[in-house]
């Protein structure tokens, strides 16, 4: 059965989606679902939350709330919450009881909204999903909200898709600067280490460079409504990350209207290596493996695929029982994988651990790679 | 200080103003990083050699498999994801019984219980659980099937914590009950073998038996001999109960209390239950005397704030402190249910307390807050006040008793003295659990 495991994890949800998403950019999120429901998030899917302090709060929805309906509930609270805290913008999302019961986000933040003055959005999510769909919808809002038409900056580039869930802490300076040395200007790194007011000036970026699954529907959005290219990709390595930069440049040169695929994330049918994971990250991967150590790779995503990269990096495969079987059919010499995938790698197989966050939670934060521009030879000899 | 009145919610509220029937207006939640308290995966893996298979919607599986993987037992939790359509096209049993044969297939052992928790959204649809459990028994008569309960929606009618207190019992077949072995029921943790509670057990020539003991499972079905049950948190009351409907074992409920007068009457009813004199306890409640004097003379004016997660009542320990001297200015706690009578004593006779919301979303800023230098009892009251001298237990730490009190000013003391790391400590998930985090 695909919705059965026997023993490997599932993915962060997609309500840990939209927090993390908008967890440093000032406003307030509220998950409308039981008391301590939000502990989930806050202890296995959110790295920021002993440091950094952000408004994620849960309604504690109870059952008598729930089968009467009480919407207004809700809604004061929020109204209350945001009284006190005084956020720059309200997110409001659902979980699996709220899907029961059929709640209208979208009414509920119009009247949040009406009531307080701030301005607020729903995200339609309900905790049957990954952390993936929660992302790309909060991502996507934020720039259909907040983005304003501003003039080009000359090598502006928009980040999309940055999140602790695929990357470790401190990964947005490591692309900035990334970014700097190879003579761009990171305008927005949505949304780690950024603020809601670049949000406002992405229109002005000449390319987006889209990091994870999460930033692409976002990039989507700038390219149709402020004809801004992208670019997909994680410049991992020394020699892909080169290349990468390359090719980024030569978009904004041609003025190309979308170049949507990094070609060399396609992998190789005769691999003897397997990279499971996010697929820009597994595709990125397997792209610096082939670039700075001659590896061949395939990348096998894990995760919801869409778009153009559907075809590229999977997305089929997310059950435990047809990764188990990709894997047995393949015969791989070596996995590139979470640890938690330890319990299905065949015995004969060789694991190396790079730890997911959006899989493994903190178990293995310690030991979390950085591989942005870097030296990645020592890690996968 | 800055913060509560001005608030909308305020999230502090003085003692001699408080309402005991409702301290703190209900609104949104924000839940704190401190990870000690036991959830209903931790318990469940009381049950020696139990497989615990969770249906669910992803977002709520999520927090219950990471917790069995931060505690070193993925191999014995399995999960069943349910999307969308499966609440609604009529497979909601279906789906579950073929999850869970899958399941028994693909973990390549036979565990001798599986604990079945079904959630909020498979009550609300009406789920038939007891038809779900009959057919898997009668297809595995060799596997004990319990239903357990991840229902946090619900939890204004029973708790999760105190529900799955109760079913990590569920397993036990009847047996003949054992005139010479009594249980403690429906704790995480096992009662201090120093504490008068044990030792009277013991020193009436009964055995004390308690699942967090228990090493196997042959071990865990003995459980049932138990002539007599005894609860002490209110969480376990369920547990003691239960037992008494479906083995005819007693239950007598002894809370860990804080207050000296309670304890001799818990003593008196136990000594009756158990057909023997009450023994003097004189000594031990004098070094538990002593033993709050030391840690007085150590702590001095140091302001005290206790946590409701650290004891299950809060306002009877601060009344405790407060009778000998300590400075409690602080008890966080979103509500004094069960101990009506300590929280009014506390009030009349220290109203000046300052009574915190754990959720509150106004309670996101404490740790920022300038602080005094504080001793806190608990793990939410060493981050909310941001100090490193904090008592770190959970639900009492298995303290009880005269000897529990003794204990627990020793605690204090040593807390006042020696710093403890914070973030390494609230961060482990499951108090006394095994844990990856190191």
């Amino acid at each position: 059965m695909k919705n059965v495991s026997g023993i490997i994890p599932c993915y962060a949800a997609d309500t840990s989606g939209v927090c993390s998403a908008l967890y440093e950019l000032g406003g307030m999120t509220v998950v409308h679902d039981a008391s301590g429901c939000n502990s989930t998030y806050s202890t296995h899917d959110e790295p920021r939350w002993y440091d950094m302090r952000s408004n994620i709060f849960i309604s504690a929805l109870t059952e008598l709330d729930a089968i009467m309906g009480n919407d207004e509930k809700l809604i004061e609270d929020t109204v209350s919450a945001a009284n006190d805290r005084a956020p720059r913008f309200i997110a409001v999302c659902g979980s699996p009881m709220p899907m029961m019961t059929g709640v209208d986000f979208d009414a509920v933040a119009a009247e949040i909204e009406s009531r307080s003055g701030i301005r607020t959005f729903a995200l339609h999510t309900n905790g049957t999903r990954s952390y993936i769909e929660g992302a790309s919808e909060a991502f996507l809002e934020l720039v259909k909200e907040y983005a304003r038409p501003c003039s080009k900056t000359e090598g502006g580039v928009a980040v999309l898709g940055l999140t602790p869930l695929d990357f470790p802490l401190g990964a947005d300076k490591e692309i900035r600067r990334w970014l700097s040395e190879n003579g761009f200007r990171c305008l927005s790194a949505l949304a780690m280490g950024d603020d809601l007011g670049s949000v406002g000036a992405l229109p002005a970026a000449e390319l987006s460079l889209v990091v994870s699954q999460t930033g692409l529907a976002a990039a989507e959005y700038l390219k149709e409504e402020y004809g801004i290219p992208y670019v997909c990709g994680v410049p991992f390595g020394k020699e892909f990350a080169v290349h990468l930069a390359a090719y980024m440049k030569d978009i904004i040169k041609q003025n190309m209207g979308c170049s949507p695929v990094m070609e060399p994330c396609c992998g190789f049918e005769d691999a003897d290596t397997v990279v499971i994971g996010e697929g820009f990250f597994a595709g990125s991967l397997t792209a610096a493996l082939r670039e700075d150590m001659n590896i061949k790779a395939l990348p096998l995503c894990t995760l919801p695929a869409y778009g153009p990269f559907k075809s590229l990096i999977g997305g089929e495969i997310s059950a435990e029982e047809d990764i188990k079987a990709f894997l047995e059919e393949k015969k791989p010499g070596t996995v590139i994988a979470d640890p938690l995938f330890r319990y299905i790698v065949p015995k004969e197989t060789r694991l190396i651990e790079v730890p997911h966050f959006a899989f493994s939670g903190r178990c293995f934060q310690r030991d979390m790679k950085n591989m942005i521009n870097t030296d990645i030879k020592e890690y996968f000899k | 200080m800055t913060g509560g009145r001005s608030h909308d919610k305020p999230e502090y509220i003085r003692l001699g103003e408080a309402d005991r029937s409702a301290l703190f207006s209900s609104g949104l939640e924000y839940n704190p990083p401190a990870r000690g308290m036991w959830n209903i995966v931790h318990t469940g893996m009381l049950v020696p050699g139990a497989h615990e298979i969770f249906a669910c919607a992803q977002g709520c599986l999520r927090g219950v498999i990471l917790t069995a993987a931060e505690m070193l037992t993925l191999d014995r939790m399995s999960w069943i994801s349910v999307s969308e359509s499966d609440m609604f096209d009529g497979t909601l049993e279906s789906d579950i019984i073929d999850g869970v044969e899958d399941i028994l297939g693909r973990i390549g052992k036979r565990p001798p219980v599986v604990l079945l928790y079904l959630s909020c959204i498979h009550l609300f649809a009406g789920v038939d659980f007891e038809e779900i459990i009959r057919e898997l028994s009668a297809r595995h008569p060799d596997i004990t099937f319990v239903d357990c309960y991840m229902t946090p929606t619900m939890r204004k009618t029973v708790t999760p914590v105190m529900k799955m207190s109760s079913q990590i019992y569920g397993a036990l077949k009847p047996l003949p009950l054992n005139r010479k072995a009594v249980g403690i029921v429906g704790c995480d943790r096992a009662t201090d073998q120093d504490s008068e509670l044990v030792r009277m057990i013991r020193n009436s020539g009964c055995e004390y038996r308690d699942i967090a003991l228990c090493k196997s499972y042959e071990e865990y079905l003995g459980l049932a001999e138990c002539y007599l049950n005894i609860s002490c948190i209110p969480t376990g009351i369920l547990a003691g109960e239960e037992l008494e409907q479906r083995f005819g074992a007693k239950h007598l409920h002894l809370p860990a209390r804080y207050d000296p007068e309670g304890l001799r009457e818990n003593y008196r009813r136990l000594a009756e239950a158990l057909e023997i004199e009450c023994p003097d306890l004189s000594v031990e409640e004098a070094e538990a005397e002593r033993a709050l004097c030391e840690a007085r003379q150590v702590i001095g004016d140091t302001p005290v704030a206790i946590d409701y997660t650290a004891v299950t009542r809060p306002f009877e320990l601060g009344l405790l402190l407060i009778r000998h001297g300590f400075n409690v200015k602080y008890i966080i706690a979103d509500t004094a249910s069960g101990e009506e009578d300590p929280f009014d004593r506390l009030r009349a006779e220290a109203p000046d307390i300052l009574v915190y919301s754990s959720v509150n979303v106004n309670m996101l800023d404490m740790p920022e807050r300038e602080h005094e230098r504080i001793l806190a009892v608990g793990q939410k009251a060493a981050y909310y006040f941001s100090t490193d001298n904090f008592v770190d237990i959970v639900v009492n730490g298995g303290l009880y008793g005269f000897t529990g009190i003794r204990k627990l000013a020793e605690l204090m003391r040593e807390a006042a003295l020696e710093p403890k790391d914070k973030r390494r400590l609230i961060s482990h998930k499951g108090w006394g659990c095994a844990s990856c985090l190191g």
